[in-house]
């Protein structure tokens, strides 16, 4: 891996690529999985946010993560606010950070989208805690390992659009190819 | 002096993550303690429904797809277990008929309250509740097939649970192997009263405040007493499987008889609930019975 690579020159994500990704990432989530599948499952929404809020933190924020929790709550039947709160919580991390986790390689951007999945995932079991629920156990968290391995295949797709034509002049790429 | 618009950003990150954080703690609060909130789950349930039967729209193709390509003989084989099984229930049924007739005959004699007749609604299970907190499942009935909050669910061998949310097209069952389920039983053997708690996780059932020297045993069935006017009474609800007498209470275990993982179809219980009986009469129906006695032979 080039760790030392200057970050790539990408065009700017349109607001209506970033809301599409959103509903896909709904629908995904939507699927009818279940059992063991279902804990292992990754949230799309929370990655895509993550991703977003990343990539484009002038763009996305935490409104649209509200709103997305939201909708999350009421299609997995929970008390409203519980995603909203954590998906509240782990956007903000990522924008707070999103300087430095850009400067990583995919892999090692991978660990910090853990660390922010877990938070999220820390965030919903303490308000569900509190509002009476018993732990359920740690495979909750089996959902987090699954997100980060995700992560950098994720980013590659949903960057695919931004790549554009590589341009002669420009020094990275001609350094790259 | 003022910033050049291009400095300006609006609120800081932490402010908006301070105000939309406190809106979800204030939507927490008021939805975990009443029920405040049902417009707004009403116009979410509009923005997510289209996604969800998109979501399940492939699994529903591929399970048509292979429901085409079953084998003559299994069809034939599960006609010929279908036909027996009709005429089985057929039999019992007109056993049934009798008894309810009597039954009814001998309470007007008796002046208790008539039990009315159950009406119900077939339902199909959609999806299992992802949320793993709870033990729920949605189903494809909803309050445009009279499908209320509070009704029960049964399967083909007893209870399931009990519709706690309801949407147009779809409704939210609580199974009762829920934490916070709670419905009142009577075991088989000798009338003997309790209230089955949901126990969460491992899928099992807690019979709480029994005394240790209470009269149950491992393999009683308990069916439901039909005093909380919810449930009607005598559906089978689950075996005790475990009992500990250890301390002033017992711990007692059950395996609840009907399952959500074998079928994809349940009957929801759409007859207006009855009312609770009343002390006086909550005696009358025990001496005569009541419906369990129809269905379950009892000690006398």
């Amino acid at each position: 891996m080039n760790s030392a690579r200057a970050p790539e020159l990408l065009k700017p994500a349109s607001m209506r690529f970033i809301l599409l990704t959103l509903g896909l990432g709904l629908l995904f989530n939507l699927l009818p999985w279940s059992g063991l599948v279902l804990s292992f499952r990754p949230d799309f929404v929370a990655l895509t946010l993550l991703f977003w809020a990343i990539r484009e933190p002038r763009k996305t924020g935490m409104g649209i993560a509200w709103i997305m929790g939201l909708l999350m709550d009421m299609a997995d039947g929970a008390i409203l606010g519980q995603h909203a709160l954590a998906y509240t919580l782990a956007v903000y991390a990522a924008i707070v950070l999103h300087r430095r986790i850009q400067r990583f390689t995919l892999w090692q951007q991978a660990l910090h989208v853990l660390l922010l999945l877990l938070l999220l995932q820390a965030a919903m079991l303490l308000s569900r805690l509190f509002a009476g629920a018993a732990f359920p156990g740690l495979g909750l968290f089996l959902s987090c390992l699954t997100g980060a391995a995700l992560w950098p295949p994720l980013s590659l797709l949903l960057q695919l659009p931004q790549r554009g034509r590589p341009d002669p002049d420009s020094v990275y790429s001609a350094g790259q190819k | 002096m003022e910033a050049p618009p291009f400095f300006k950003h609006g609120p800081s990150p932490l402010a908006r993550f301070a105000f939309f954080a406190f809106l979800s703690l204030v939507l927490m609060a008021l939805d975990a303690h009443q029920n405040t909130l049902n417009t707004l789950r009403q116009i979410l349930s509009v923005a997510v429904a289209p996604l969800q039967r998109l979501a399940n729209a492939p699994a529903e193709m591929i399970g048509r797809t292979g429901g085409f390509f079953v084998t003559q003989a299994h069809m034939q084989n599960e006609n010929a277990a279908l036909v027996q099984r009709q005429l089985l229930l057929s039999a019992q049924l007109q056993r049934m008929q009798a008894m309810q007739a009597e039954n009814a005959y001998l309470r007007r004699m008796l002046g208790v309250q008539q039990q009315r007749g159950e009406r119900m609604v077939a339902a199909e299970i959609v999806y299992a509740g992802r949320d793993p907190f709870s033990q729920k499942i949605i189903v494809d009935k909803g309050s445009n097939h009279n499908v209320k909050a509070g009704q029960p669910a049964i399967d083909d061998v007893g209870v399931v649970g009990q519709v706690t949310r309801v949407y147009p097209f779809s409704s939210e069952i609580t199974l009762l192997i829920d934490k916070d389920q709670a419905l009142p039983v009577e075991i088989v053997r000798n009338g003997a009263r309790a209230i089955a708690f949901g126990h969460g996780q491992d899928g099992t059932l807690e019979l709480p405040f029994m005394a240790a020297n209470a009269d149950i045993q491992n393999g009683d069935i308990l069916v439901t007493s039909g005093i909380d006017g919810v449930y009607p009474a005598g559906l089978p609800v689950a075996v005790v499987s475990k009992i500990e007498r250890n301390s002033a209470f017992a711990k007692i275990t059950c395996v609840p008889s009907a399952g959500v993982s074998r079928h994809k179809q349940l009957l929801i219980l759409i007859g207006e609930p009855r009312q609770p009986a009343l002390a006086g009469q909550a005696g009358m129906n025990e001496a005569d019975g009541g419906k369990a006695g129809a269905s379950h032979p009892r000690r006398n």
